[in-house]
């Protein structure tokens, strides 16, 4: 049974018209039944393009896409009725409620009585949605949208189910509980293609298929490919400052990949290189086990260095004390408490992270202390500036950085550099010479004149950033910021950040993904409406320690929390 | 200052940088500006119309002759019964039947009254009101013709000596075009404004600006003087059609035009910030500039006098920034309007615009800190 | 056909919860019918015009007839130039002057703002036939004979221009729903991803189609009737022609109105290019290019051409017609024939957009 195929691609190349590069070139792939396929690759890799080409609703300009033993050229009925599909945004008709939905998918898929009833009986018991089967899809959390969509997706069980990123915009536990989710299918011989941007989410899934700009550059087991960085993985850890530490090592020439993880910091050592040294005092080196993101990192011929040119010429902001402070923020609509009592205060030259569930108060929070939003309550201070009474001038304190780099689209990068230095009141000389910087640091140069919204993923980043820093702000505001982009890319950002944070600028960052959580001194963990932990990510971990979980990651104790603070609320 | 400047800057590029936004800009009001001062014409030419003559004499020859010479009739359609001219016009073949009876001619002679009937389509009694003040001009003409003909004495000339001021050939398109230029104007200042601020916040660049330095007065300044351009530009290509293409004479003074215009488009561009704000998505702000546009455009005394209007429908008028600048357009391109009396119609026009532009300051302020 | 009424209940209840669905199908509609049922008349009531009036016998005789008449409102002035003023601002369309020591039959002179042709035309026919009148009933001045002209306007006798202005604007909300909302929801399916949920599933395209097609038919054809109750009960225009005609009617222009919409949503990115793209080539046609308010033949040939594949331009005609006149099949037919054929190729060419747009 499992050795027969579900899907088989071969030679598929997917050109569209006006695009120079394939964004499909000669893919040659299987799609087995009962496991999970994971489909890896940053944005505008050529994922969707090939979830896509296995629905039979596109065709490749080149070779030949097989679906179920069927060609997805012809009649695609025989393929529709035994495919699950949720596409990017779940497919989900916002305006109808949980049951409109199921019915209606119900409805087209042909579900009749009496297997239906128990179909959505099943599936709601499944995806615990039971209880808001009467609330509108568009009114759902991101983690609940997720799973109506897997439940429409699964209504009459498929043999081969596709679902574009189902982890964007999903916190840690709806992503585990969907994990446990397709677990099940699988072990029911389901074949599940999973796409993500996220090598974390990939190297769980039974085999990957790892997309560059359109090619398949890694087949196989995650295992496979983890491998090949075996032996060659360290924590460095008694560090006094990990941040230069690892851009210390960085530098080096043997040192292919480093990331920070809580107190410690994670070597990948070039292939036939020494372990690393001790280079301080009271430094601890320990071999860990590889992780998949380390040996793709490798592949790719390793990370960034750990130089960043923009830290580099950046004011030096002295001077020690509280730079971004909540205290008691407090926002209601009507009866609703998204956020309540919120106090902490981030000192100058600290990585703050705010972390929590979907709809749990984290943007909320975000948004209070940088102005967007007015609290009902307490005050927001940047600088010592009140953000509701001296809006203006402790705005100008602060650089920002939203999700999905919110920058003018249509304008060029020379044009949007100019734009963010008028703004921010930048003049004469100094805008001069600032912007020269910033082109010269981030490599802009033959980029000048090219709209921002067809600039490579990584200059994207790379202006938004520029953008967000041109004025030297004392305070940095970063909303999910490497969402959607490749390890390099994320790497270089963070060069940066923790560059700046060693001149003394102070970083608010909101994310899910845990590996960016790391890399803060500490973080908030935000749950309805409240602040139930504070401490750095290493505290935290230690919190939820348990006897099944006696070295929890960073994601387990985000989960572990959460859920002891369920079960506190409902003892009381 | 600079700060104002980087935005207008930042403004003007975003409509203009990609060539799509310069057509949209520039293609569809030239278009409809053509189309509209071709098309928006209550005039009526080319119809048909049906005769039943049973006359068949020399005169009603005549009257056969002089409509088919007329511009406004393309076609003469004879009709052959009574029966006949129920489905001619139920079916819309011809606008009207003009129906001569046996005598015609000879009652024309004799200087006795002569009868005719005109049967007309009521479905469209504007075009057709119009063909009966036709027809009645041609057959007192006739009139007149035969009894000179006869020797009979002349009837007295028309009692009325008519001057039309301003227009003397009455010329549609001199109505038409200048009044136009009021509304398309208006039409592209309600969207590029609406637009420009329900697109950075679909973008999520909105925010972006709201965590700047910024005050809410800086954005709204960065915001409106776009638009103010963008309408002035529109106003200045408008013009010129007008008067070098259309040949529509320009009377008044251009000072006066141009600073009724800046009052105008300040009017029009207060609303669609009043839209803008109200509205979460681009397709909410084009959906609100339609709700605003499509009454303000009706309601103008464009299509209609506002004098035709019930009394409280008038005093709702007032609030309508078209209605106010249509008088200015027309009076300074065709009659030479004085400054008081243009001050008369900018003065409404300055109250708007400042109701507006603070209901969208104040709408502004309160989403910010 | 299960799958056909699961697509047709989850439109309806779309429709219900969106609130620009509502705004389009439920609060335009209205807003149009009152603004042509009261705003716009064609039928001058009170026609301001300015009078020049000299001390005599004569000319206070004259000036009561005029003073009297139902069109037009007097305003009285001893000198033109009192009034040339309010000529310029607009406030009058017109001065009668009457000359000094007038007497019945002497020229009168009439100045109009020409600056609004068709009040100035209407202001001229008003005062002659006044004048004309006023002359003929003068003692001692016998009506010389002539042409009398017995006009007869038929379907509206009263010449009430909101009789054809309301069925018209009943053609501009179906077109507006036809091609605006059908274009917006479509097109917002497109962009949240669930058209393409819709296609991975076993419907199939016809189906999807269809559950699309019939219930905005259905709403059209709903809308037209709460207008027509409108139109008839609030507005007093007859309803003269049948049911069925007027359904069919309706019907047939809503083949080719939503098949524009489909076009408009499988070739727009976003439903901001789509509300623009149906506004523009849906609702102005229909206004201008349709023989709503301007006669088409009155129009230069070019644009008489546009007008052969506007859908409105059939559709106007036959809707004045089953209101004021009754019903005339002959003519029916053939602008139902003109509507459906256009309807096939918008069909058509939607279906091909369509496609496209997957690929």
């Amino acid at each position: 049974m499992a050795s027969e195929p579900l899907v088989r691609l071969t030679g598929v190349t997917m050109r569209f018209a006006g695009g120079r590069a394939p964004a499909l070139d000669g893919i040659e792939a299987e799609i087995l039944g009962g496991r999970i396929t994971g489909l890896a690759g940053p944005d505008g890799a050529g994922k969707t393009t090939l979830i896509r080409l296995m629905t039979g609703l596109v065709q490749p300009s080149a070779g030949r896409v097989e679906v179920l033993g069927h060609p997805a050229d012809g009649s695609l009925t025989p393929i529709h009725r035994s495919i699950g599909y949720m596409p990017q945004r779940f497919g989900l008709y916002e305006d109808l409620t949980v049951s409109e939905n199921l019915e209606l998918y119900a409805d087209l898929r042909g579900l009749l009585e009496p297997e239906r009833g128990r179909s959505f009986d099943r599936l709601l018991a499944f995806t615990d949605l039971a209880r808001f089967r009467r609330r509108l899809a568009g009114n759902l959390s991101g983690g609940m949208k997720q799973k109506l969509g897997l439940a429409c997706a699964l209504l009459k069980t498929p043999r081969l189910l596709l679902l574009d990123e189902p982890g964007v915009g999903v916190d840690p536990i709806s992503r585990r509980e969907l994990w446990r989710m397709v677990g099940d299918l699988t072990g029911q011989g389901i074949g599940v293609v999973w796409s993500t941007a996220y090598l974390e989410e990939a190297e769980r899934c039974d085999t990957v298929l790892v997309l560059d700009q359109g090619r398949l550059v890694y087949g196989g087991a995650p295992e496979g490919l983890t491998r090949r960085a075996a032996g060659r993985t360290y924590h460095l850890t008694g560090l006094g400052d990990r941040r230069s530490a690892l851009a210390r090592q960085l530098d080096r020439p043997e040192v292919v990949d480093g990331v920070i993880q809580g107190s410690a910091v994670r070597l990948v050592m070039r292939e036939g290189a020494a372990a690393p040294e001790t280079t301080e005092a009271g430094m601890v080196i320990e071999p860990v086990p590889p992780r998949f993101e380390d040996a793709y990192v490798d592949m790719l011929g390793g990370g960034p260095g750990g130089r960043s040119a923009l830290a580099e010429g950046f004011r030096a902001i002295d001077g020690d004390g509280t730079v971004i402070e909540a205290e008691g923020l407090t926002k209601r609509y009507g009866d609703f408490t998204a956020a309540g009592e919120i106090s902490f205060a981030i000192r100058r030259g600290e990585i703050f992270g705010l972390l929590g569930p979907n709809g749990a108060g984290k943007s909320t929070t975000f948004k209070m202390l940088c102005g967007l939003t007015r609290p009902t309550a307490g005050t927001a201070r940047v600088a010592g500036l009140d953000l509701a009474r001296d809006g203006p001038r402790a705005r100008a304190r602060i650089g920002y950085m939203a999700q999905k780099f919110s920058l003018y689209r249509d304008l060029t990068v020379a044009q949007n550099l100019a734009f963010f230095a008028g703004v921010y009141g930048l003049s004469g000389k100094r805008r001069r010479s600032q912007t020269e910087r910033m082109v010269e640091i981030f490599d802009f140069g033959p980029h000048l004149k090219v709209a921002a919204k067809d600039l490579p993923l990584g200059f994207k980043q790379r202006l938004a950033l520029a953008c967000a820093v041109m004025h030297e702000p004392e305070a940095l505001f970063l909303d999910e910021p490497t969402s959607g982009v490749d390890p390099i890319t994320r790497r270089e950002f963070w060069t940066h950040i923790n560059g700046l944070v060693r001149r003394g600028v102070t970083i608010l960052v909101t994310t899910h993904f845990m590996d960016e959580a790391e890399y803060c001194d500490r973080v908030a963990l935000i749950y309805r409406g409240r602040e139930i932990a504070t401490g750095t990510p290493d505290d935290l971990k230690t919190r939820a320690r348990s006897a099944e979980t006696p070295d929890p990651t960073l994601e387990e104790a985000f989960i572990g929390l959460i859920e002891a603070s369920d079960a506190e609320r409902q003892a009381a | 200052m600079g700060r104002i400047l980087a935005l207008v800057i930042k403004e003007l590029l975003a409509l203009l940088r990609d060539p799509k936004g310069r057509m949209v800009l520039i293609g569809p009001p030239i278009l409809q500006l053509f189309v509209f001062s071709y098309a928006a014409t209550l005039e009526v030419s080319n119809v048909r119309i049906g005769v039943l003559d049973r006359d068949d004499g020399l005169w009603s020859a005549e009257l056969l002759q002089r409509l088919d010479a007329s511009d406004t009739f393309a076609e003469i359609v004879p009709v052959d019964g009574v029966q006949a001219i129920d489905r001619l016009i139920d079916q819309r073949q011809v606008i009207a039947v003009l129906h001569l009876g046996p005598a015609f001619s000879r009652d024309l002679m004799a200087g006795t009254d002569a009868t005719v009937q005109l049967l007309l389509d009521g479905r469209r009694s504007n075009a057709a009101q119009i063909v009966e003040g036709y027809v009645r001009r041609l057959l007192s003409d006739l009139n007149r013709d035969a009894r000179a003909r006869a020797g009979l004495p002349a009837i007295p000339e028309d009692p009325l000596v008519v001057r039309h001021w301003f227009n003397p050939t009455l010329e549609y398109q001199w109505f038409t075009v200048p009044s136009l230029l009021a509304m398309l104007t208006m039409l592209m200042g309600l969207i590029v404004t609406s637009l420009s601020v329900a697109r950075e916040r679909e973008l999520g660049t909105f925010d972006q600006l709201l965590v700047s330095p910024l005050t809410p007065a800086q954005i709204l300044a960065g915001k409106s003087l776009p638009p103010l351009l963008v309408g002035l530009f529109h106003g200045t290509v408008f013009l010129l059609a007008a008067i070098f293409f259309f040949g529509v004479p320009f009377t008044g003074s251009l000072a006066l035009l141009y600073g009724s215009l800046v009052v105008y488009l300040a009017a029009v561009i207060g609303i669609g910030l009043f839209i803008s704000s109200l509205s979460a998505t681009q397709q909410q702000a084009i959906l609100g500039s339609f709700l605003f546009a499509a009454p303000a455009v009706l309601l103008s005394g464009f299509a209609t006098p506002v004098e035709n209007m019930p009394e409280w429908l008038q005093t709702a008028t007032l609030i309508n920034p078209l209605r106010h600048f249509l008088v200015i357009v027309k009076g300074l391109f065709l009659k030479d309007m004085p400054l008081e009396t243009v001050a008369a119609s900018a003065l409404p026009l300055a109250l708007i615009a400042i109701v507006t532009l603070g209901t969208a300051a104040w709408l502004f302020r309160r989403r910010m800190g | 056909m299960r799958r056909f009424l699961a697509l047709t209940r989850k439109e309806a209840l779309q429709v219900g919860r969106d609130p620009s669905s509502i705004l389009i199908a439920f609060v335009l509609p209205l807003i149009l019918l009152f603004l042509f049922g009261y705003g716009v008349s064609l039928d001058a009531t009170s026609i301001r015009v300015g009078l020049v009036l000299p001390s005599s016998e004569d000319a206070d005789d004259l000036a009561a007839a005029l003073t009297a008449s139902d069109g037009i409102v007097v305003v009285t002035a001893r000198d033109r130039r009192q009034l040339t003023g309010a000529l310029v601002a607009g406030d009058i369309r017109g001065i009668v002057v009457i000359p000094e020591n007038f007497r019945a039959g002497d020229p009168i002179q009439v100045l109009t703002d020409g600056s609004e042709p068709n009040t100035a035309r209407f202001v001229e026919n008003y005062v002659r036939g006044i004048v004309q009148g006023w002359n003929a009933s003068t003692p001692g001045r016998p009506s010389p004979p002539g042409i009398v002209i017995e006009a007869r306007y038929w379907f509206n006798p009263g010449l009430e221009s909101r009789h054809f202005l309301v069925p018209g604007s009943i053609a501009l909300v179906m077109a507006l729903i036809g091609t605006l909302l059908t274009a917006l929801v479509v097109s917002r399916e497109w962009e949240r991803g669930t058209m393409e949920a819709m296609l991975a599933t076993p419907v199939s395209p016809v189906e999807l189609l269809l559950g699309k097609f019939v219930p905005y038919l259905l709403l059209g054809l709903g809308s037209m009737a709460i207008c027509t109750m409108l139109a008839v009960w609030l507005f007093g225009v007859p309803l003269r022609g049948s049911i069925l005609a007027l359904v069919a009617i309706s019907a047939a222009f809503l083949v080719p109105a939503l098949g524009q919409g489909l076009i408009i949503s499988a070739l727009s990115k976003n439903q901001f290019v789509a509300s623009q793209l149906a506004l523009l080539s849906g609702f102005l046609p229909a206004t201008l290019l349709s023989g709503f308010i301007f006669e088409i033949d009155s129009m230069p040939e070019v644009i008489q051409w546009i007008t052969f594949v506007v859908p409105a331009r059939y559709l106007i005609p036959s809707l004045q017609t089953v209101f004021l006149a009754g019903d005339i099949w002959p003519l029916f037919l053939g602008d139902i024939a003109a509507m459906l054929a256009i309807g096939a190729v918008f069909m058509g060419l939607a279906a091909n957009a369509t496609r496209k747009r997957l690929a």
